[in-house]
């Protein structure tokens, strides 16, 4: 079947098998590879995009369902294309360290640039629940959430802080801030 | 003012952030161009005969090239684990028995991806079923044999020369015994297997998703009696490993094999439901604690008994027992200590190394042990763990489990996590809470734990080239999967060069480039590899000295690193005359080849205190504060090393809360997806409150040790603990991991009948 | 993993829709969201050989309150995250958007649609224990017409419903609200699973996820509240009539006991409302 799906602002046209899951098409048919899969389930979130501007598991859409529509992958993000992370999500990724080895990155990110343009009122526990869909094995999701926070343009700290201090059994502030605790 | 030691953000991040990560299913290398899709027939039973294989319906299907079966293999099956009984041996492609659900059966090779799974179900196989052997120790029994002809199901056991005395605890005050089980875990890298491969004549280069290119490259030429140089193993991106991207599989090598036979490129990258029975998988150990001592609250006998669950095929789990043994009195000065242990295969997936590999069960044990004792004696957990730790002046230790522990200070450290943690308030709030008898209650777990990193390799080369433009190239042995090397080593060339970060490329996992090495794996990265960098780097800088002398018309003595303009100059005359290593280069190529041996392992240590609230009406566990005291020596990068802690705490809650690899009766895995197999996610865990403290070692100049799998040691017992004594008034002692809810209200559920 | 192969159309209104259905027979399955279909079709557990995909219909994605009825109407093709954002349900029946939030994750949300939740009829799903909570109707369409089903009478077992192969859930209507007080207790190991438990209040009103074949009413706690009883005493009758499934996260035990703990809770919270 014939489809027309505008990638990263790119369009693009394509004969597929109605089957053809749509991460597919983005890595395999159009060529971008940052967009990855990690599990069969629709559970892990790697392949995460953004489809007319939602943030979906590009595992569990077909082609087919995004004929007509636009999909953005991390490649679409500001500076992406001269390898330059400027989007406010890829530079605070960037500075706070929330990446190891990078497969659940372009999910996480999209996800992150999905949050973002939800809310404008995030704080620690909306950034945690909000990347709910999206597993990551090597940051232990701290340094991600810093970089959310960032990206949002809060300040993780004290935002790390009001969480703290939501709960009366922290006693000490002492999290890992930039300088070491 | 020196790079080291300052938070430099990661030099491989831009790609990472824009292109993304080259893995290896995202290559276009033009010699993979027509490569064949590789679909594996999996066996969907545990044990059983293979009685009959029909591939023609496969064959007809769209687009199959071939389909392969056992009967047309040419490689010998292998022992995959050179220390375990040699009758235990794996066929590539399993012809006459299956041992565990997902061994490959048939290799089915399609022109297009999607044709793969479509031809795969066409497979007909028929399969005579066996009495499965899930339990590890009924296993023991060797009632039922994966290998009839072992004799036995027990691959390898260590310390079971003399049979334990009935009479070794009875000058104890007190004595406590507790069964434990270390669950099975499953490592998950996000990024599954993957490999390709192609040849060029009778050189074949294969692409792996792996922790260790040398390694592999020995296996893989072994299995396939190959000349080690005539297999080329390079390694693109990796997406994470955390031990179970030690080695080979099997698989790496039929891929190999299969585009020989073709003629043509085969690529392979599994599915996370082939990944989650087909990966190696870690932990799985049973253990029989007893520990005694004085009421008082000194501990003078502690005995270990290990039933190492290996699964199908010995693996590198069959080492674990090794590590278990030898840190198994931890952090603790303890006069008699024995273990045994035994690694037996049962009819499920393969075990070997995740996260830790054999420390974190011994720090499991003998923390449980501490607190059941502290609990036997009724003194507070921590202040018993204060009066076991090895005192400061001992070190270098040389402890009753084998090791010898290089330095420490291991009350220092439980002092600073509880201080950190306001521990005295704790026990307050939780006194507190009882007495009001809260629906939550509070519980406080304590670790203190020491490990062994760069154990068994401790040797790793490195070396160093400056060129005519004054950009330096390292090339390391150690293998990145995420840790940030590229960084790290450039950062490290950089101070004893002054080069720039930016002019630094660290290389790494090409066979060719680097014929050897030992990989990332035990944290051994930066004591081994790392240190290789720094050595190699002054030494470039001896080398440009002399080289420089006759140039500069000076002695050697009299020469220096100017280190703003990477230039060797004469030392205290300003303005004098000087030469940049990249003239240097030019005249001559500048390049140093090092290798440095430590010729010992080291031993981080620290201490976890981890807070719960456990709602007692559901058994469900909140994971409220984490404070983590983790000491390797002093700190390269703040960030990854930051970084590091991070993941392995987050690893160390999800196996004391959530993470079990389980099958049934059959050995038909129950948690086979990630939908059921339970990785947190962000909205399970808090942030993490890291303390910093730093003893160096006198391993090597640097004063470096390992940080990688700590987090994990550390956290798993602390969380474990936490919830244990949220519910110790109730007269609760042990919840085996992972402490999910169901498991938590049965607890409290029977202590509630018990007390009736 | 990938699904087998089918073939795919996507028609351009309700009507094309319905007679393309009714065409296709039992061959083919209508593809809204994607979210429960998908994945079982990529497992291989199911392989239908045509889908119809309803997902863009215009015609079904729609929340209106019809005040002559007293009911909001939610056309089936609402994705979770239209409900979870709606200020008119969240004003007219606040449980729903608040059971909505709980289902799957962000993603999962952005596709999945009510009418294909309810649809799939899988007893472990947050939103039909909602619906029977708040008393809604399923509004099915077909060759032969429209008909209306109170959502109790909707469900036949694990997986099937009183829905013909060739009807589609067009529509669910739900009552409003008033003042009644309401309250969601789902009860999961981690933020995204599916619940263990999970019991949806609306007023004196309890539907039940995962304690049985079906979504369930908690009767007997409905039956002891309307005769005046504690909550607590009517919430320790809540797994009355359930037969709870029995799988690595709960036995059947864990599920009667965590059932009542729940429904007490939930009740608790409805009645603080008041």
């Amino acid at each position: 079947m014939k489809v027309e799906i505008t990638v990263n602002g790119e369009a693009t046209s394509a004969d597929v098998e109605p089957r053809q899951l749509l991460a597919h098409y983005v890595r395999d048919t159009v060529g971008l590879k940052a967009t990855n899969i990690g599990c069969d389930t629709t559970s892990c979130g790697a392949c995460t995009v953004l489809l007319d501007g939602e943030a979906v598991k590009s595992c569990t859409v077909l082609s087919v369902q995004a004929d007509q529509q636009s999909v953005t992958t991390m490649e679409g993000l500001d500076g992406a294309a001269d390898g330059r992370p400027e989007h406010p999500v890829t530079a605070a990724f960037h500075a706070e360290h929330g990446l190891q080895c990078g497969f659940c990155t372009p999910g996480m990110v999209m996800s992150a640039v999905s949050l973002i343009n939800h809310d404008d009122e995030l704080d620690e526990r909306k950034v945690r629940e909000g990347l709910e869909g999206n597993l990551c094995r090597c940051t232990g999701y701290h340094n991600i959430v810093r970089a959310v926070l960032v990206a949002a343009g809060k300040d993780p700290d004290a935002a790390q802080q009001a969480e703290a201090e939501s709960d009366a059994l922290r006693t000490a502030p002492g999290f890992s801030r930039g300088e070491g605790a | 003012m020196s790079i080291l030691g300052t938070r430099v953000v990661r030099t491989e991040d831009p790609v990472f952030l824009t292109r993304g990560a080259t893995y290896t299913d995202d290559l276009t290398d033009e010699r993979l161009t027509g490569a064949l899709h590789l679909t594996l027939v999996r066996s969907p039973l545990a044990h059983a005969e293979i009685t009959s294989i029909d591939t023609s319906a496969a064959l007809e299907s769209p687009g199959v090239v071939a389909v392969v079966t056992g009967a047309d293999l040419d490689i010998a099956p292998a022992l995959l684990f050179p220390g375990a009984n040699k009758a235990m041996t794996r066929q590539f492609l399993a012809s006459d028995r299956v041992r565990f659900v997902g061994e490959p059966v048939a290799a089915v090779l399609t022109e297009e991806f999607y044709q793969g799974e479509d031809a795969a179900e066409l497979v007909d196989v028929e399969y005579e079923p066996l009495t499965a052997v899930i339990d590890p120790l009924e296993a023991v029994r060797d009632e039922t044999l994966l290998f009839p002809e072992a004799g036995t199901n027990t691959a390898a056991a260590y310390g079971h020369g003399t049979e334990p005395d009935p009479s070794w605890f009875d000058g104890c005050e007190a004595v406590v015994t507790q069964d434990i089980v270390n669950q099975r875990l499953a490592a998950a890298p996000l990024e599954t297997r993957a490999a390709s491969a192609f040849w060029e004549g009778d050189r074949v280069t294969i692409y792996l998703s792996n922790q260790n290119a040398q390694g592999g490259r020995d296996e893989i030429a072994g299995w396939l009696g190959l000349d080690k140089d005539k297999v080329r193993v390079v390694l693109p991106d990796v997406g994470g490993g955390f031990g179970a991207k030690i080695g080979s599989d099997p698989e790496f090598a039929l891929v190999a094999w299969l585009a020989r036979r073709q003629g043509r490129p085969v690529r392979w990258n599994e599915s996370r439901s082939e990944n989650m029975t087909g990966m190696v998988q870690g932990r799985a150990q049973r253990q029989t604690v007893t520990i005694g001592g004085t009421r008082e609250g000194r501990v003078t006998h502690y005995r270990l008994d290990v039933v190492q669950d290996l699964g199908a095929y010995p693996r590198l789990g069959t080492a674990l027992p090794v590590f278990t043994r030898m840190m198994a009195p931890g952090t603790y000065d303890i006069e008699n200590v024995e273990s045994r242990a035994r690694a037996v295969v049962t009819n499920t997936t393969s075990v070997a190394a995740y996260r830790g590999a054999g420390r974190p069960e011994a720090t499991a044990a003998i923390e449980r042990a501490m607190d059941l004792f502290a609990a036997e004696i009724g003194k507070d957990p921590a202040e018993v763990r204060r009066l076991n730790v090895v005192a400061p002046d001992k070190f270098p230790f040389q402890t009753k489990g084998g090791a010898e522990y290089d330095s420490g200070e291991y009350a220092k450290a439980l002092d600073l996590a509880l201080t950190e943690a306001g521990y005295e308030r704790l026990r307050a709030e939780q006194k507190a809470r009882r007495e009001r008898g809260d629906v939550r209650q509070l519980g406080i777990g304590v670790s203190s734990y020491v490990e062994i990193t760069g154990g068994g390799a401790y040797a790793e080369n490195a070396s160093v080239e400056v060129h005519d433009d004054g950009s330096v190239t390292v090339l390391t042995g150690t293998s990145p999967h995420g840790q940030g090397h590229a960084t790290a080593w450039a950062m490290l060339a950089s101070d004893q060069l002054g080069v720039p970060l930016e002019k630094v490329t660290v290389k790494h996992g090409d066979t060719d480039l680097v014929p050897q090495g030992g990989g990332t794996m035990g944290s051994r990265s930066l004591q081994t590899g790392g240190v290789a960098v720094h050595q190699a780097s002054a030494e470039l800088i001896d080398l440009a000295k002399q080289r420089a002398a006759d140039l500069l018309e000076a002695s050697v003595d009299d020469l220096e690193l100017d280190p703003a303009n990477a230039a060797i100059t004469v030392k205290g005359v300003p303005g004098a005359k000087s030469v940049t290593l990249a003239e240097l280069a030019a005249a001559e190529p500048l390049k140093v080849d090092t290798t440095w041996d430590g010729e010992k392992p080291t031993f981080p240590f620290g201490a976890h205190v981890c807070v719960v609230e456990v709602d007692t009406e559901s058994g469900k566990v909140t994971v409220e504060r984490i404070v983590a005291v983790d000491d390797a020596g002093p700190i390269l990068n703040p960030l990854l090393c930051e970084g590091q802690r991070h993941g392995g705490i987050a690893q160390g809650i999800a196996q004391a809360l959530l993470e079990e690899v389980l099958f049934d009766e059959e050995g038909q895995p129950l948690t086979g997806t990630f939908a059921d197999y339970g990785i947190p996610s962000a909205a399970e865990l808090p942030s993490f409150d890291l303390v910093e403290m730093t003893t160096p070692t006198p391993i090597n100049p640097m004063g470096y040790k390992g940080i990688g799998e700590a987090g994990t040691i550390g956290s798993t017992p602390a969380t474990q603990s936490a919830v244990i004594d949220a519910l110790s008034h109730l007269g609760i002692t042990h919840i085996d991991m992972p402490l999910t809810p169901l498991r938590v209200w049965e607890a409290i559920h029977s202590a509630a009948e018990g007390s009736k | 993993m990938i699904p087998l192969a089918f073939d795919y159309a996507r028609p351009d209104t309700l009507d094309d829709a319905i007679a393309l259905l009714a065409e296709k027979g039992e061959d083919a399955s209508v593809l809204a969201g994607g979210h429960s279909l998908i994945p079982v079709m990529k497992v291989r557990l199911g392989a239908p050989e045509f889908l119809i995909d309803i997902g863009r219909l215009p015609e079904l994605s729609y929340i209106r309150l019809d005040e002559a009825a007293g009911e909001v109407a939610i056309g089936a093709g609402t994705k979770h995250r239209d409900v979870v954002n709606s200020e008119l349900l969240a004003a007219e029946v606040p449980l729903l958007p608040a059971v909505a939030r709980t289902v799957g994750d962000p993603q999962i949300r952005a596709r999945g649609t009510l009418g294909g939740t309810l649809a799939h009829a899988d007893p472990a799903a947050d939103l039909p224990a909602a619906v029977l909570a708040l008393d809604g109707t399923v509004v099915l369409q077909g060759p032969r017409g429209k008909r209306s089903v109170p959502i109790g009478e909707f469900y036949t077992g694990v997986f099937t419903s009183v829905r013909e192969p060739d009807e589609l859930i067009v529509e669910i209507r739900i009552p409003r609200c008033g003042d009644r007080g309401w309250a969601y207790e789902k009860f999961t190991r981690r933020s995204n699973d599916w619940g263990i438990v999970g019991v949806a209040v609306s007023g004196d009103r309890i539907g039940l996820v995962n304690m049985g074949s079906t979504a369930l009413r908690a009767t007997a706690t409905e039956q002891a509240l309307a005769e005046g009883r504690p909550i607590a005493e009517a919430a320790a009758l809540a797994a009355e009539g359930t037969e709870p499934p029995s799988d690595t996260h709960g036995t059947p035990e864990y599920r009667t006991h965590l059932v009542q703990v729940l429904t007490r809770r939930a009740l608790e919270t409805a009645h603080g409302q008041r």
